[in-house]
């Protein structure tokens, strides 16, 4: 039989096709160009800047801009304190949730259930309803405009993690920590020494977005940690550009790629975990 | 059983024979890996949120002293203007993670089947998720900002910049850019989301529909909207709470200003510039009770819809199924149509 090339099903199945890559660059397109023009701006010279429109592209990479944004804002103090941040709240809180999952996949003790729930409801009250309390203790125990008040917060369990790890204990046999208790090991070494390196995936999967969510945090680093000077993280660096430099959009464009350069450069090594921390993440209801 | 614990513990004191004893040592993993998240859970959480119930009954600040108001605070939170202008602005997230939602399934379908570049597009739009929060208040201010990013592309499309309104000032528009500014943010990660759902319906499914004659549509009918129910209610549920307390757009990008403060930028804004503690904690408490209401709602929705019995239906089929038989409430007899 001979294939007819211009049938109405064909016909149609061209224009949806079409139009479904439209639609697809149309949306990559306004997700772009925010980003677009933010980093064409950062390129331009101050001359440039005043001159030409704000989606042309300069002349040649000026790199000024971003070396200015770096000293004004003191970015290298920033990112230092982030990392100090980052670091230890990632291993804190990896610790506190993989032990806390721990306990409550596998041992039945009065008030598990409790616990979960209580852990539960604690998600659905919106963090920054909390602070107008919460900033009332951080006070009287005298952590405010510490970094380390900043961490303690930034430590607490988040459900989502706590029951991505949960899935993964169950995934586990638990016939592998019988078999280890008989050897003599104890329910510390069973964790740490066998369940904790088999957690690996969860554990990268809950780092990620953790650290993503600290990195980026800033409502509560502005609110805690109020000497810019001395203790500012990452985030709010970037408020030094509001005020007299709130106009000069080429220092704070610039100042915009040097805060996204590392949720980039974390996208490009981590795409995977990250969708599968996302998808994990929602799965719990 | 006896052997084991003499070698492994090496019994030196009675708190080492004590700890060789199995149920003691499980409570002690239990007590010790639970101390610090039950200590933090209450000292940020639960015992905030108590201090914030009391706090609600009185006029105070941070410091100094506190007069105890009744339920004043809460009288001021339904009659104050400011505060019930800013519920107000609840309708705008709202339609803009309806907006949101539809096109995070529309791309999500489409991404999840035969697409050249699906990675790359995937990549795209969900990369402003990434994005720090204050940055992106950054970016917007530059693309809304008059004569620049959106003008400008207005301005290929035909528009004249003069015509054009300030975006963030005019009060007849800034409120959809700002809610705009969240769909840009989170549509990739809702996509994501329902691509994971999608990936994981059964893909005989879509043979054994294939081989029924299904086009795209009846498979996006039939098969997959289906499979992904529990998390398209979910997130349409989610984004109701969401739009209630919607905070950063207005935050990072207009600090509240001409128009655009929602409900927690205001509760913000009285309880750390205004220190009215008392009638922000009033606030929060109300907002809270507002998302509890919604969450059991939830729960009672996603019971009715989507939990299935003992025979494979929901209780809302099952409500159809008796129906369509005769008004029989057990299921069970044969009724007759009527």
């Amino acid at each position: 039989m001979k294939k007819k090339y211009f049938s109405k099903e064909n016909f149609f199945r061209v224009v949806l096709t079409f139009l479904k890559y439209a639609l697809l660059c149309l949306t990559s397109f306004i997700a772009i160009a925010p980003l677009y023009a933010v980093a064409v701006t950062a390129f331009k010279t101050p001359q440039e800047y005043q001159t030409t429109n704000v989606m042309t592209l300069p002349g040649a990479f000026y790199l000024g801009n971003f070396k200015q944004a770096w000293q004004k804002a003191h970015m290298g103090l920033a990112f230092f304190n982030s990392i100090i941040v980052l670091v230890t709240v990632l291993v804190g809180f990896t610790l506190l949730s993989s032990m806390l999952a721990y306990v409550l996949s596998r041992f039945k003790f009065l008030g598990n259930g409790l616990i979960r729930n209580l852990f539960l409801l604690a998600a659905l009250i919106p963090g920054v309803a909390m602070q107008v309390t919460v900033y009332n203790i951080m006070y009287q125990l005298n952590l405010i405009n510490t970094l380390v008040g900043y961490i303690i917060l930034m430590l607490g369990t988040d459900v989502v993690s706590v029951y991505i790890f949960i899935q993964y204990f169950y995934n586990l046999p638990i016939s592998l920590d019988e078999s280890a208790i008989l050897d003599g090991c104890t329910y510390f070494g069973v964790f740490f020494k066998i369940l904790l390196p088999l957690l690996r995936p969860a554990i990268i999967t809950c780092m990620i977005l953790k650290g993503v969510s600290t990195y980026n945090e800033y409502y509560m680093a502005n609110l805690y940690l109020q000497d810019k000077q001395a203790l500012q993280v990452v985030s709010t660096s970037l408020y030094t550009f509001t005020g007299p430099l709130g106009s000069q959009y080429n220092l704070i464009c610039a100042g915009v790629i040097i805060v996204t350069l590392p949720a980039v450069i974390a996208f490009v090594l981590f795409q995977k975990q990250i969708y599968s921390g996302l998808t994990a993440g929602a799965v719990k209801g | 059983m006896l052997y084991i614990r003499k070698n492994s513990f090496a019994p030196f004191s009675a708190f080492h024979r004590w700890i060789a004893k199995m149920r003691n040592q499980q409570k002690i993993v239990v007590i010790v890996f639970l101390a610090i998240p039950l200590l933090m859970l209450f000292l940020f959480t639960y015992y905030p949120f108590a201090k914030m119930v009391q706090f609600s009954f009185y006029d105070m600040q941070y410091l100094g002293p506190r007069t105890f108001v009744g339920a004043q605070n809460y009288i001021d939170v339904f009659s104050r203007n400011d505060i019930l202008s800013s519920l107000k602005l609840i309708f705008y997230y709202l339609a803009a993670s309806l907006v949101q939602m539809a096109l995070a399934l529309f791309f999500a379908t489409i991404l999840s089947f035969k697409t050249r570049g699906k990675n790359f597009f995937k990549g795209i739009i969900f990369f402003p998720y990434l994005v720090c929060g204050i940055a992106v208040g950054f970016i917007f201010k530059f693309f809304f900002t008059h004569g620049y990013v959106f003008d400008t592309i207005l301005s290929w499309v035909g528009f004249h910049i003069n015509s054009l309104p300030y975006w963030l000032k005019d009060t007849s528009v800034n409120n959809i850019c700002l809610a705009g500014t969240s769909v840009w943010r989170y549509l990739g990660q809702n996509m994501v989301l329902i691509i994971g759902a999608i990936m994981s319906v059964d893909t005989n499914l879509y043979e054994a529909a294939e081989i029924d004659g299904a086009n795209a549509w009846n498979k996006f009918l039939h098969v997959i909207l289906p499979s992904i129910k529990t998390i398209i209610v979910l997130s349409l549920i989610l984004s109701v709470s969401g739009s209630i307390s919607a905070f950063e757009p207005p935050y990072v990008i207009t600090s509240g200003t001409f128009g655009t403060a929602t409900y927690f930028v205001l509760m913000d804004q009285i309880a750390h510039t205004a220190q009215k503690v008392g009638l922000a904690s009033a606030m929060a408490v109300v907002l809270m009770g507002i998302i509890i209401l919604v969450t059991v709602a939830q729960q009672t929705v996603s019971k009715i819809f989507l939990e299935e019995g003992k025979d494979g239906m929901t209780f809302m089929e099952r409500r159809i199924h008796n129906r369509r038989r005769g008004s029989d409430p057990s299921g069970k007899g044969e009724g007759l149509p009527i």
